[in-house]
């Protein structure tokens, strides 16, 4: 985060700290042919890679530096939010991951020095690495809309980092009165989960028709077009007709403002007053990728594509949400099958030899109701320093899909959550 | 001499693990829907020891649309028949 912590993270990273005081073990040394890989954040790409790579070469010493004890996957938290699913159900330990000899340091990063190759952490412990993984993922921007702070987030939240802020939503939906108005403001793109907010819209719309059917919501758009939009329009038309209203770009969906005070969302055509805000902020790549110097003016990191190699600092690696990685999305999938083309190049680099010309693969889930799943899918390869899409591999399901299909693909993306989660937890 | 002793002496030493890091070009991305794990309750088929004719067979069926897909018919236009033999043939080869 990159406003002023607030008294809660101040005290959460000083326990976090304490607790780790007593586990961080001293930097790891180079072994026999091993070398040293330090791993920065342990989301999607994060604690794939770790594990990977311990796996690929158990002689590579490998630290895993993350703030939380229990990860909460973003991934299926709009079910959260729609009351389908418990949270219970998004979170995850990383014993499995040292029980594979992955050194696990509880603890903030808080610097990196890339000529000394040394990550200092947040109590003071100093890591050497021969390679340096970060895969923060995203910070929200908060200088990015006006109105939206930190504290304005406790009144209008984002959810867009899975745990308290996607119960407070949860909350505030449930007490929200039967005809009540749902706000989702969507950003521009690159963003974290490209078709998050639409499926967000669907699943609320389907707590809403169920529970409370004479609300309505309305998407603001900083955009014209959106992932699998026609899919998701379908199906809004299909299950939740006169229920959800998406606002483009050039329809005045812009949001210029917000205040949480008087819960009003701003655009230069209108002043609404919702119930309930969901304010989905622009993003960047978060804190830790600044000051290692890997984000460029965007605030996004751009990579090497065979290795994922920052292009501005040598020996760091970047993947997943902060990372510019070409025609692939920010998604828990990209995240997942960058950090094992990571891990292959690492294990490679280290052993000498150049990485491999790798191919990767996105699939993408989204459910616009229970039983209604849809999907968009591609394979990449690194074309001229960046990943574009192999022709012929990249589209949707099928607009006109019979609802089999929709059935189908919401119980393939049931076992893609516990397929990608096994991979990396269990 | 020397160096081949050398050599011989870290093939011993990588495990059967390290054999990962020759995984063809995709092979890795796969197993994001393709559990790699026996314990995991999803739909989805298990890679790992199957017959490699039988993945091509139906990774080439999901390209020309003779067998329906949710997802496969687009990541199989992805990868030529060399690719696929080769994915193929390295899950087939790998063991539990």
């Amino acid at each position: 985060m990159t406003g002023s912590p607030s008294r809660r993270d101040v005290l959460k990273t000083a326990v976090a700290t304490a607790a780790a005081a007593a586990t961080v073990p001293l930097p790891a040394l180079a072994q026999n042919g091993g070398g040293r890989v330090v791993v920065v954040g342990g989301g999607f790409a994060g604690a794939t890679c770790a594990r990977m790579l311990k796996r690929l070469d158990p002689r590579i010493a490998v630290t895993l530096v993350e703030a939380n004890q229990t990860f909460i996957a973003c991934p299926f938290s709009n079910e959260v939010i729609a009351g389908l699913r418990d949270i219970k159900a998004q979170q995850f330990d990383y014993r499995k991951i040292a029980d594979d000899k992955v050194v696990m340091a509880f603890e903030p990063a808080s610097a990196v020095d890339p000529q000394a190759r040394m990550v200092t952490l947040a109590g003071g412990t100093r890591l050497a690495y021969d390679r340096l993984v970060l895969t923060p993922g995203v910070d929200l921007r908060w200088d990015a809309l006006p109105g939206y702070t930190e504290a304005a987030a406790e009144r209008m939240p984002h959810a867009w980092k899975a745990g308290e802020q996607t119960l407070l939503l949860r909350r505030q939906l449930e007490a929200m009165p039967d005809g009540g108005l749902v706000v989702i403001t969507a950003p521009a793109n690159p963003y974290r989960c490209p078709p998050g907010p639409y499926e967000r819209a669907s699943l609320i719309a389907y707590y809403l028709k169920t529970h409370k059917p004479k609300s309505k919501l309305i998407i603001l758009d900083a955009k014209d077009a959106f992932s699998k939009q026609r899919l998701f329009q379908n199906g809004w038309k299909e299950l939740y007709p006169d229920l959800i209203e998406w606002v483009s770009l050039s329809s005045g969906g812009k949001v210029t403002a917000v205040d949480p005070a008087s819960m009003t969302v701003e655009t230069d055509f209108a002043k609404h007053k919702p119930a309930v805000a969901n304010i989905v902020p622009p993003q960047k790549a978060a804190r830790i990728a600044e000051l290692a110097g890997v984000a460029d003016r965007t605030g996004w990191c751009p990579v090497e594509p065979t290795s994922f190699e920052s292009t501005l600092q040598p020996n760091i690696h970047v993947l997943g949400d902060a990372c510019i990685a070409g025609a692939m999305p920010k998604s828990g999938f990209a995240a997942n099958a960058q950090a094992k083309v990571c891990a292959a190049a690492l294990a490679r680099l280290l052993g000498g030899q150049k990485p491999d010309d790798p191919r990767l693969i996105n699939t993408c889930y989204s459910v616009i109701a229970p039983d209604y799943g849809i999907t968009v899918a591609a394979v990449y390869r690194a074309t001229n320093g960046q990943l574009v899409e192999v022709q012929g591999s990249a589209g949707t399901s099928p607009v006109d899909a019979p609802k089999a299909v929709r059935e189908q693909e919401a119980k393939l993306a049931d076992g893609w959550f516990k397929t990608i989660t096994g991979e990396m937890f269990g | 001499m020397m160096l081949k002793r050398t050599a011989v002496w870290l093939v011993l030493l990588c495990p059967v693990g390290a054999m990962a890091a020759d995984a063809p070009p995709g092979a890795s991305s796969c197993s994001g829907c393709h559990p790699a794990s026996r314990t995991v309750d999803t739909p989805v088929k298990r890679l790992i020891g199957s017959n490699p004719a039988e993945i091509v067979a139906a990774v080439q069926a999901y390209r020309s649309g003779q067998r329906s897909a949710t997802v496969m018919d687009r990541i199989a236009k992805g990868f030529t028949d060399d690719e696929i033999k080769a994915i193929a043939d390295w899950y087939g080869a790998q063991k539990d």
